[in-house]
């Protein structure tokens, strides 16, 4: 079952392809896999007629308890033939339905048999979660064949509506089906309804998953997406909307019903429901003009007629639901093949314009007549003998004594007294002549359009007198529900008060038809009750509206009134959680050593600075003021690898603030009341109370020792390494850093992206003469400095640094140059010492890349961008994307090579001078990590540095360059208008930078800085 | 487990300052805030270690009995990196949005005016899906009304019928 399941994918997957090839043809080719099915259905029949069940497991997620399984018992099998059987009809009619030009008709043949794989799917899934998710598949697929016009509005919104209705049923039910596994135990629907259970759990899961059932067999207040539903092409009506799915409703009560059907609330919903559904959906269809739609309130009258049987709840129901629903299948497959024939061939579907075609087509009206019949329930066919069964089985349980029995008989009998009415005007409106129009003109067909609804119509007459044949295996099924009962399907059962039942139903109904007119007069006088269509409009509208509103409410207050709502929700919900807290450490102690209050004291106080001081630059200090703190925390404490790490990330970020604030004016505008600040201290010190508390809280819950020791062995073991934070990191949980140098990637892209809007590719800044003095014989040429002037000296001044004469006198140190000029390659030596030494001693891939990230650093400000240019001449890019390819490239190596991916290999080796050594594939991770870090340094660099310097550089004023027209600088536009985001515009810095009034308030910020501007103004004076 | 109070103390002092600088509306105060948030976070996972040890490194001595958890070290080791990135990405949006420079005075506040036109925006969206649904609504009305008797429309049906 499984297999044939696979197959249906597999083959879905390929029809669109085929149909580009093959065209039409395609219809027949894929409906051999339902007639394939429906055979291998056939197969089973043994098993089933001896009461057992064809069981396959497969397990899927035995965690949940969830597996694969599928079983068909005697209900499986029914439901199963009559998805694959009139699948296969619907896909062979289809090739004479479309035409050859049918837009996206690949699509519809593949979504149709998908649909008919998943129909097969969820009548045989035994699992519960597996059943459902067949459930949703075939709204999602309902909702695509639905929308097959897709230019259509008809379409688009019948399509909407079904997927939102059955959906909702959906979501509905899986709140049940999670309730009655759990209650269960187990996610096997036949234990399920084996054992039923009565707890109040069970109960109201069972009601939750009527009512998904309801919606998806469209019944009252469900039922107005099927007839909307109309608006699909005519197969797909046919199948998903008279046979199949509409039946899964049916099929769920109907799987049910024998364990739950007395469980409270059970009968009074499903009979009330079904009962009024009969009478609404039958009263309706007789009002209709379009003969599809008259088929389409006939079918939710006899979805509702069905749903009333098969929910009962007696053996004999059971048995006559049985019956029915494979009557109901055939007559109304077959009519609305019929009527898609009449449609195609005709151009129209109001019975008011068609005429004579009855006469002219008899092959076609005998089809539809025997069809209407059973529909009507006339003998001998199908459908009398199950209406013949429904009728006995509801008095005999009246006459037990059933007062829901009484109700369920008089009813059904009242619906199909207008079940025969509408029967009779469906066929009289189809075929009659009418004398006052002349007959409609058919277009010619081919004689195999009408073979599918022949086929299904020959099963209606056969089945009728041979019922014998299939009430063994219906009879299976009908014996799993709890009762007595005897009952045999077949055509004559003597004269018995059932027959006169039915002899009278279609005496009236025929009745009413011939007095159609009058019906229709009063019909139409009978002001409409409220309409469940409307109501689903206003509903989804009202929704649609709530929904925009609530957000134009909630995100209307800018960035401090989004944090105040998530931080006020934190600390209500965690403040409320703490205080039902029973844990508390056992000691708390005030320090953990004397040094220990007074780096508190230090970060306290600069913390209270911080929020208090309106200098930027200071604010920043007393940041890292804080920052510094916990590195001599970490110091003293026993994380050297944290205090390495921070020290270093403490010094690089500031120094980034500082490169971009230096742009900034240097005093932050108040722009918040005082009312305000009072908030923000009552919210902050919440906060800091319940993080607090959180602290303590999570250090007393905390029962088992920690992992020091595993992860101790774990390191020098597994890992080959000594230094259990870094081993941890590159090899027990590489992963997490694979994650986290992602992140790093992803805030290096973001922050050039954020710089450099025209692209990062742009050329590093390099020194024109670089290519030549790279050169070897050049190599220790003496550079002479064009700033300094060299004359009177014996020797020529040399330059440190090669972009130091780029940078203006004033701003250069010659002592700063000679540090760097010394210091750079011991500190790259150095972090890469770091990088490799981290395995046994602090360091590691995150250290050494800070460290040659700080180097770098060193050399721009000691040079400017075009020493960075220099110290780095590659695009940072390139270097995050080799880090990348390090890192994921020891994860799918060890892929191939064990099979789990960042799995360590070591290779250990003694060398005559190093001695033993061992190297493992962690350290390549490591070095990816590495890479990582100084791309992001230089990226950093390049965007807050270089590049602003650049920006910086256009903004100036140029003195002796008239020419070029001034950019004016961003402060100008911030003077007016620009200082929202908190920009004190008084501020001296801005008064400076701002240009004279004469330039006129242009406030175009610069865009695109040309090159040429870029080679001339820091070099051009040295040339 | 057991706490050190001073450190707890420390934490949250930096965090409520944190908070109450990051609810300005100055992206520079945000980015301060953001700092001692991150700095006070840290802090957090630091004193889920528990009492000071001896440093994770095995010597095969004595100080492996008193190894310091290093769970909370391999965590924070990262997210001190990724702070530092996250530091970063700030001021370039810092940057960036002073460039721009274009925002009035109400920052990201929508205003009213704003809002209008957004609830314009949607409700051109829904009135879509709302036409869908009247056309779907309509074309099942149609079927049921006017009259029930097939001579009334003979003349319009002839014509169409004659048109096909």
């Amino acid at each position: 079952m499984a297999t044939i399941l696979l197959v249906f994918l597999l083959v879905s997957v390929i029809t669109p392809t085929l149909t580009r090839l093959i065209g039409l043809r395609v219809f027949y080719v894929v409906a051999v896999l339902p007639a394939a099915a429906f055979v291998y259905t056939l197969t089973q029949t043994g098993v089933i007629t001896a009461g057992d069940a064809v069981v396959q497991t497969l397990p899927w997620i035995p965690q949940l308890g969830i597996s694969l399984t599928f079983r068909v018992d005697a209900l499986a099998w029914l439901l199963s033939l009559v998805v694959t059987g009139v699948g296969a009809l619907v896909l062979i009619y289809c090739a004479r339905y479309f035409d050859a030009d049918e837009p996206s008709l690949g699509r519809f043949a593949a979504l149709l048999l998908a649909f008919a794989g998943t129909m097969y799917g969820l009548v045989t899934a035994d699992d519960i979660l597996v059943m459902f998710m067949f459930w949703e598949i075939t709204s999602v697929l309902s909702y695509l064949l639905i929308g097959h016009y897709t230019a259509k509005r008809e379409s688009r919104g019948a399509a909407l509506q079904a997927l939102l209705v059955t959906t909702f049923g959906g979501l509905v039910m899986l709140v049940g089906v999670v309730m009655i596994s759990v209650d269960a135990g187990t996610t096997s629907l036949a234990d399920i309804v084996a054992n039923p259970s009565d707890s109040p759990v069970a109960i109201w899961a069972v009601l939750l998953i009527l009512v998904g059932a309801l919606s998806k067999s469209a019944l009252i207040p469900f039922h107005f997406w099927l007839p909307a539903a109309m608006a699909a092409p005519t197969p797909v009506s046919a199948y998903l909307h008279a046979a199949a799915m509409v039946k899964a409703g049916i099929y769920l009560t109907a799987r049910f019903a024998p364990g739950y059907a007395d469980s409270p609330g059970w009968l009074p919903v499903l009979v009330t429901i079904g009962v009024w559904t009969m009478l609404m959906g039958a009263w309706r269809s007789l009002r209709q003009h379009d003969i599809k739609l008259m088929l389409a309130y006939g079918t939710v009258s006899q979805l509702g007629f069905l749903m009333v049987v098969v929910g009962f709840g007696t053996r004999d129901a059971a048995l006559a639901g049985a019956a029915l629903l494979l009557a109901h299948a055939l007559y109304k497959a077959t009519l609305f093949l019929v009527v898609g024939i009449i449609d195609h061939r005709a151009g129209t579907r109001d019975w008011r314009k068609l005429s004579g075609i009855g006469r002219r087509e008899p092959a076609l009206a005998v089809i539809a007549l025997i069809a209407v019949a059973s529909m009507a329930g006339l003998p001998p066919l199908l459908g009398f003998v199950a209406k013949e069964s429904v009728f006995t089985a509801f008095l005999e349980a009246g006459l037990a004594g059933d007062g829901w029995g009484w109700i369920a008989l008089a009813g059904t009998a009242l619906g199909s007294v207008l079940t025969v009415a509408y029967s009779a005007k469906f066929f009289w409106g189809a075929f009659g002549t009418r004398p006052a129009i002349s007959d409609t003109p058919l277009h010619a067909s081919r004689w195999d359009f009408a073979l599918a609804p022949g086929i299904l119509t020959v099963a209606t007459v056969l089945l009728g007198p041979f019922v014998m044949l299939i009430d063994p295996m219906l009879a299976a099924y009908a014996d799993t529900v709890p009762g007595e009962g005897d009952y045999h399907l077949a055509l004559w059962h003597g004269f018995e008060p059932a027959l006169f039942l039915s002899a009278i139903v279609v005496l009236l109904g025929l009745v009413i038809f011939a007095q159609k007119k009058r019906v229709a007069r009063w019909q139409a006088s009978v002001p409409a009750w409220v309409d469940a269509g409307h109501g689903y409009g206003h509903t989804v509208r009202f929704i649609d509206r709530i929904a925009a509103r609530t957000t134009h409410l909630a995100q209307r207050g800018g960035l401090p009134q989004y944090l105040s709502t998530i931080l006020v929700v934190f600390v209500l919900a965690l403040g409320a959680a703490s205080f039902v807290n029973r844990t508390w450490p056992d000691t708390v102690v005030l320090w953990d050593y004397p040094a220990q209050v007074i780096i508190g004291l230090v970060m306290i106080i600069a913390t209270v600075m911080a929020a208090r001081v309106g200098q930027r630059m200071t604010a920043v200090l007393l940041a890292g003021v804080t920052g510094y703190g916990l590195v001599t925390l970490f110091a003293f404490h026993g994380a050297p690898d944290l205090a390495l790490t921070q020290a270093l990330v403490e010094s690089i970020t500031l120094v980034v603030v500082v490169l971009v604030l230096r742009r900034l004016p240097s005093r932050i505008a108040q722009h918040n009341k005082p009312m305000h600040r009072r908030r923000r201290a009552v919210i902050g010190a919440l906060v800091g109370l319940t993080m607090g508390t959180i602290a303590i809280i999570a250090l007393g819950a905390r029962q088992w020792p920690d992992m020091a020791a595993e992860f101790a062995r774990l390191a020098v073991e597994e890992g080959h390494g000594n230094n259990i934070v870094n081993v941890t990191l590159v090899d027990i949980r590489a992963w997490d850093t694979m994650g986290e140098i992602m992140v790093l990637i992803v805030v290096a892209t973001g922050v050039a992206s954020l710089l450099f809007v025209s692209g990062r590719s742009e050329q590093m800044p390099r020194l024109r003469e670089s290519r030549k003095r790279r050169e070897p014989q050049n190599r220790r040429r003496i550079v002479a400095d064009p700033h300094a002037s060299s004359a009177g000296h014996a020797v020529t001044r040399q330059s440190w640094l090669l972009g130091g004469r780029t940078q203006s006198p004033e701003n250069r140190s010659i002592i700063i140059e000679v540090l760097v000029r010394l210091l750079f390659h011991p500190a790259i030596i150095v972090s890469i010492y770091l990088l490799f030494a981290g395995h046994n001693l602090p360091g590691g891939g995150f250290a050494g890349g800070l460290l040659a990230g700080l180097a770098l650093v060193a050399r721009y400000l000691a040079g400017g961008r075009y020493e960075l240019g220099e110290a780095a001449p590659i695009d940072p890019g390139k270097i995050l994307g080799l880090g990348v390819v390090l890192a994921v490239g020891t994860a799918v190596g060890s892929l191939f090579v064990s099979g789990i991916p960042l799995e360590s290999a070591y290779f250990e080796a003694d060398l005559p001078v190093l001695g033993h050594l061992s190297f493992g594939t962690s350290s390549i991770f490591d070095i990816g990590v590495y890479l990582v870090v100084i791309g992001l340094t230089l990226d950093i660099l390049r965007s807050l540095g270089s590049e602003i310097d650049r920006q910086s550089e256009l903004d100036e004023p140029g003195d002796d360059d008239p020419e070029h027209p001034t950019v004016p600088p961003i402060g100008n536009a911030s003077s007016d208008a620009g200082d929202a985001i908190g920009f004190d515009a008084s501020s001296d810095w801005v008064q400076a930078e701002a240009p004279a009034p004469g330039e006129g308030p242009q406030t175009a910020p610069i865009t695109q800085p040309d090159h040429a501007a870029d080679e001339t103004s820091p070099t051009g004076g040295q040339r | 487990m057991s706490a050190s109070l001073t450190l707890v103390i420390v934490m949250a002092v930096m965090y409520a300052a944190g908070i109450y600088i990051m609810l300005e509306r100055s992206l520079t105060r945000v980015l301060i805030g953001f700092l001692l948030v991150g700095n006070a976070t840290n802090l957090l996972i630091f004193i889920m270690s528990g009492r000071p040890g001896s440093s994770p490194i095995v010597t095969g001595t004595a100080l492996d009995e008193t190894i310091v958890d290093p769970l909370p070290q391999v965590l924070m080791l990262t997210a001190i990196v990724i702070n530092f990135g996250m530091t970063a990405l700030l001021l370039a949006l810092i940057y960036r949005s002073w460039w721009l420079a274009q925002l009035g005075d109400e920052g990201d506040t929508l205003t009213d005016e704003h809002a209008a036109e957004t609830s314009a925006d949607s409700e051109v969206t829904f009135r879509s899906s709302s036409d869908d649904e009247a056309a779907v609504q309509a074309s099942l009305d149609a079927s049921e009304d006017g009259s029930d008797d097939d001579s009334g429309s003979t003349g319009s049906s002839d014509q169409e019928a004659g048109t096909r």
